[in-house]
C-alpha cells in the first residue's frame, strides 16, 4: 500500500488553524496590547503571574496542544504559498518550513515542563 | 524516454491581478505572520523556563514600537484568518439536522458564538 504523509499534515493543519482561528486574535490582544493600552494590570504578563498561570500540568498540556498544532499549520501553509509565490525549491521549502515547526515544537516541549 | 512538458510563464506578481487573487494571498500569508507570533510566544516560554531575568530581558525587548508594530499587523491577520477559517465551515462540514441541511450562516455564526466565548474565557484565565 502506498503510504503517504498528507493524512497526518492535513489533521495538523486543520487543527492548528481551527485552534489559531479560535483563539490567537484575543492572545494577541492580551500578550501585546491590552497591557499599553491600559485594559490589564502591567502585572499581568509579569514572571510571577505568567509562571503561575503554567503551572499546573493539564494548562501546561493545553499549551503545549495549542501551540504545536497552529505551528504546525503556519509551516504547511507557508510551503504551500511559497509554491504560490513562484518559488518552487520544494525540498528545501519544507525542509525549512517543517524544520522550523519540529524545532519550536521541541523548544516548547522541553520549556514548559521547566516552567 | 524523454518529455518537456510544457510549463505555462506564470508571474510572480500574478495575484495582485485580481482582487479575489489578492483576498487569497492575504489568507495564505496570514500562515507567515501567525507561524511567527507562535515561535516567538515559546520563545517567551523558553526565557520564562529559564528564569526571571532571562524572561524580563526577553520582556524588554518585545514590547518594543517595532515589535509593537509587527504585533497589531499579526493581529490584522489572524482576525483575517479567523474570519476566512469561519466562512467556508459550512463547506468544510455541512450539517443535516432532522433530514434537511443546517443554512450555512447559521453554522459560521456558531462559530463566531465559540470565539466569542474563547476570547471572554481567555481575558478572564489571564486577566485574573
Amino acid at each position: 500500500m502506498a503510504s503517504s504523509n498528507k493524512p497526518v499534515i492535513w489533521a495538523l493543519f486543520a487543527a492548528g488553524g481551527t485552534a489559531a482561528a479560535f483563539l490567537l486574535p484575543m492572545l494577541i490582544m492580551i500578550t501585546c496590547f491590552a497591557v499599553p493600552l491600559g485594559l490589564l494590570p502591567a502585572e499581568t504578563l509579569s514572571y510571577e503571574h505568567v509562571s503561575e498561570l503554567l503551572q499546573h500540568p493539564l494548562g501546561k498540556l493545553v499549551t503545549f496542544g495549542v501551540l504545536f498544532v497552529i505551528i504546525w499549520h503556519a509551516a504547511h501553509r507557508v510551503r504551500i504559498t511559497a509554491h504560490d509565490l513562484g518559488i518552487h525549491r520544494d525540498t528545501l521549502v519544507m525542509t525549512v518550513c517543517y524544520g522550523i515547526a519540529a524545532l519550536g515544537s521541541l523548544i516548547a516541549l522541553v520549556a514548559l515542563p521547566a516552567i | 524516454m524523454s518529455r518537456r512538458p510544457y510549463k505555462r510563464e506564470l508571474q510572480k506578481t500574478w495575484w495582485l491581478r485580481q482582487p479575489r487573487y489578492v483576498r487569497y494571498m492575504m489568507r495564505e500569508m496570514s500562515a507567515f505572520f501567525i507561524g511567527v507570533y507562535v515561535l516567538i510566544l515559546i520563545i517567551a516560554l523558553s526565557q520564562l523556563a529559564q528564569g526571571e531575568a532571562a524572561y524580563n530581558a526577553f520582556l524588554a525587548i518585545a514590547t518594543g514600537p517595532a515589535e509593537t508594530g509587527f504585533a497589531f499587523v499579526t493581529l490584522i491577520f489572524a482576525i483575517y484568518h479567523s474570519y476566512t477559517w469561519f466562512q467556508v465551515t459550512p463547506k468544510a462540514m455541512p450539517l443535516m439536522l432532522g433530514g434537511k441541511p443546517v443554512p450555512g450562516a447559521f453554522i459560521i455564526g456558531a462559530h463566531w458564538f465559540g470565539f466569542a466565548v474563547l476570547s471572554v474565557a481567555l481575558w478572564l484565565l489571564v486577566g485574573s
